[in-house]
């Protein structure tokens, strides 16, 4: 059994480069070998100490997993570990030009939304997906580069994104329904 | 008690160590046992050669419990002590029960979950539900010829952390070790999967006696893992048969039914829907304890169309967990239906034209959940032959999280994370000084506590006193792989801990829960609007605190006029606080902050000089 580090990163944990820039379908296959490797019910007829560390175990490969395949997550978990606040709650400020774009935005959802337009939602939905794939890729250039505090800004952004996208889903369940 | 002896994992225990081990479905309909024989999962059958044992139970006088099909042979004569469905009232307190008027119990209200008054006395659902799994217990024992090492119980995947708990400890009471609980279309996965080397991405579409659940999972090389899960669990095969009830009684023109008639008109009811599988029209015949006499024929075209909207309603949480897999329906590789109900040809044609394809049947839907959970029993209890090396990774159903200031859920855990998970979240104090903290912990979908369900209620003491918003209470949940849930606090600075394990008394009903769901998107803008509400309230009740404590210090900064002036601002704040008008609370607000912006203005120079002043007498100190 290989010893367990709480403290190890979660690129560590996986033994892979501590960067935005990741393959996610090797991440995956990765995560399904260590869980093959560690979780309880490989375990099962061991003790109660090495089935509770095997839990533990478990418990870490699956929370790192969560936090490096999903490209919001893995971008502040990547400014966290380097030191650098995104100050999430605190800093609000984004660029004009953003805030205008997404007024308009939130303003066609809901006229949408109000209307009970469902095609416009969906195309909306299509847009911002979009919109947010590009600035994920934006998003890599910067933090790979080292641009910490554009990648903040940008990771501020994208939760704006993030959180509307999620509406529109919503606002579309509830037309379906 | 004999030392069990430790071999290298993924190595098989000898053969003359085999340990006997079942898989159970503890449904709500009907029950089953299996365990794994010869490397073949089998179901164990009755002396009479019978796989399914009815979920039903009779408390009869002189101490008798009948289980089974002796129990189903008195329902219509006995019906308030023979209990059908218990599995409905597990981890439900009596207010969380539907339609309670029209059943045939004495319910007696208790703490947490429901009772039921039967001429044996007060019987809970863990004790009505332990008597079916002791009769599976028996019969397991009976067959295997030895005594059990363990069991793996089934619930619905949608099951609550209180309905979880009320199982486990209906299998303890039962005698059972329980090495897991086990999702059901999880169990069935693995049936199927494994009995046909199955890889690709599947959907398991269950349709029980009383739930439904979707589960949709990704196969490959041995691995099962759950990408998402998502259920009705108000909805099953009686509600169908409920339909044909109601027809009937529409039908024949019935006057109100005794206890005795419904029951058995209810039984009519089953028995055309399940004849209809195979035919094109069922007749149902009955006569009344008040004389009348019921003699109809349903069609398959008039049970489609009185059903219609049911099946329809188990596309909805279809398509939220491809949603949340990220996937589309021509993505799935294949769907495997689980539960007698997907029996009806209805069911079989809604879900091939959803997914466009036809749906996978060649197991038993009546007995792959308890196939797989024998597999999986016969696994955990450490009887690992080679090339057995499969592993699951399921997920929970519902978000976990905690109550926050003003009535809202802080999700700490979402629905679907993979088990098991801990996560942990920081939380900060309200009030100075505040030494306490009160958490709630709730499951569900919705933002406001009072639309999810509580799980438990604890109290972090101790907490060293520090100005509001200092202190660093660090909340960690833990769910371990039965999908039970664990909290513990810690403050960071002092190191006060609290800990508390998740327990049953308070259950949340599986109508509760789809429910809870279904309104999360129906009402998504109430929702918002409600929010903003709660957050206005906290936020006004948070600066009339400020104020409050800004007087005590420093009142005589304001002169009587201006006094009197923050006070009458206060007042009205105070006054609209807890209305439920948003924009008076907002105007109120506002006025405060504006009079006392000069209050706030005087006591920041204060600050200013005292700091400036104690650094200068600092500077001297060190001259």
């Amino acid at each position: 059994m290989t010893v367990f580090d709480p403290h190890q990163d979660f690129f560590a944990l996986f033994d892979v480069p501590r960067r935005q820039g990741l393959d996610v379908d090797r991440l995956e296959s990765l995560y399904r070998d260590i869980q093959a490797k560690v979780h309880p019910d490989k375990h099962a007829h061991l003790s109660d100490t090495e089935q509770r560390m095997a839990m533990q175990m478990a418990t870490r490969v699956n929370e790192a997993y969560l936090t490096l395949k999903d490209p919001l997550k893995r971008a502040r978990y990547l400014l966290e570990l380097s030191g650098h606040d995104v100050r999430l709650e605190t800093n609000t400020a984004m660029p004009v030009e953003f805030l205008m774009a997404q007024m308009e935005l939130r303003e066609a959802v809901a006229d949408a939304k109000d209307g009970g337009d469902i095609d416009a939602l969906d195309a909306l939905h299509r847009r911002l997906k979009k919109e947010i794939r590009a600035e994920y890729v934006t998003l890599q250039t910067a933090l790979d580069a080292g641009n910490h505090a554009r990648a903040g800004e940008l990771v501020r952004q994208l939760m704006f994104q993030e959180k509307l996208l999620h509406e529109i889903g919503d606002a579309m369940e509830v037309l379906e329904t | 008690m004999a030392l069990l002896q430790i071999s290298e994992p993924g190595e098989s225990a000898a053969p003359h160590e085999h340990r006997l081990a079942i898989g159970i479905d503890l449904g709500t309909t009907n029950s089953l046992v299996a365990t794994v024989r010869s490397g073949m999962s089998v179901v164990l059958n009755d002396e009479l050669g019978r796989p399914l044992l009815p979920s039903i139970v009779r408390y009869a006088e002189a101490g008798k419990v009948e289980v089974g099909y002796d129990a189903q042979a008195q329902q219509a004569a006995d019906p308030r002590n023979t209990i059908v469905s218990v599995k409905r009232f597990m981890g439900r307190g009596l207010k969380d029960i539907e339609h309670i008027e029209t059943m045939p119990y004495d319910f007696v209200d208790a703490e947490g979950m429901v009772k039921l008054n039967t001429v044996q006395g007060v019987k809970s659902p863990v004790e009505v539900s332990a008597d079916v799994l002791r009769a599976l217990r028996e019969r397991a024992e009976l067959s295997l010829g030895g005594a059990l090492t363990g069991a793996v119980i089934t619930v619905p995947a949608y099951f609550d952390d209180a309905q979880r708990q009320a199982t486990k400890d209906a299998a303890r009471l039962a005698g059972l070790n329980v090495l897991r609980l086990l999702n059901e279309p999880t169990a069935a996965a693995i049936a199927y999967g494994l009995d046909n080397a199955a890889e690709g991405i599947y959907a398991v579409y269950d349709l029980g006696g009383g739930t439904f659940d979707i589960s949709i999972l990704k196969l490959s090389k041995g691995v099962f893992q759950v990408l998402a899960t998502g259920g009705d669990s108000a909805l099953g095969g009686d509600d169908f048969d409920h339909r044909v009830f109601c027809w009937i009684i529409e039908q024949a023109k019935l006057s109100p039914l005794s206890h005795q008639d419904a029951r058995l008109l209810q039984i009519r009811a089953r028995e055309a829907k399940e004849y209809l599988t195979s035919h094109g029209e069922a007749p149902i015949v009955a006569r009344l304890s008040t004389g009348e006499f019921v003699d109809l024929k349903l069609t398959t075209a008039i049970f489609t169309e009185i059903t219609h909207t049911l099946v329809h309603k188990t596309l909805g949480p279809t398509r939220k967990a491809l949603r949340d897999a990220g996937l589309s329906p021509d993505e799935i590789t294949g769907v495997v239906m689980v539960g007698g109900a997907t029996r009806m040809p209805q069911i079989q044609k809604a879900v091939e034209d959803f997914f466009g394809c036809e749906p996978l049947n060649n197991l038993d839907p009546d007995k792959v959940v308890a196939l797989g959970a024998a597999t999986q029993a016969n696994l955990l209890a450490g009887n690992r032959a080679a090339g057995d090396d499969w592993l699951l990774l399921d997920v929970i159903p519902l978000s976990l999280g905690l109550e926050t200031m003003g009535g809202l859920v802080e999700k700490v855990i979402p629905r679907n994370s993979t088990i098991p998970i801990a996560r942990a979240q920081d939380f900060t104090t309200f009030k100075d000084g505040q030494t306490a903290m009160a958490l709630h912990v709730v499951q569900g979908e919705r933002e406001l506590v009072s639309d999810c369900r509580s799980l438990a209620r604890f109290e972090l003491r101790g907490i060293p006193p520090m100005v509001a918003g200092a202190a660093r209470i660090r909340v960690t949940f833990q769910v371990d792989a039965d999908g039970l849930l664990s909290v513990n606090a810690r403050e960071q600075i002092s190191g006060h801990e609290a800990h508390i394990e998740v327990k049953p008394s308070y259950g949340l009903n599986d109508d509760e829960i789809a429910a809870m769901l279904k309104d999360s998107f129906t009402h998504a803008s109430e929702d918002a609007f409600r929010r903003a509400l709660r957050e206005a309230q906290v936020e006004a009740q948070r600066l009339v605190e400020a104020v409050l404590s800004a007087l005590q210090e420093d009142a005589q900064l304001l002169s009587r006029l201006e006094r009197a002036h923050v006070d009458n601002c206060l007042a009205k704040l105070q006054g609209v606080l807890l209305g439920d008008d948003r924009r008076a609370i907002d105007a109120a607000m506002d006025a405060l902050s504006k009079g006392t912006a000069e209050f706030a203005a005087r006591r920041m120079n204060q600050s200013v000089q005292r700091a400036l002043a104690g650094k200068k007498i600092e500077e001297m100190d060190q001259l």
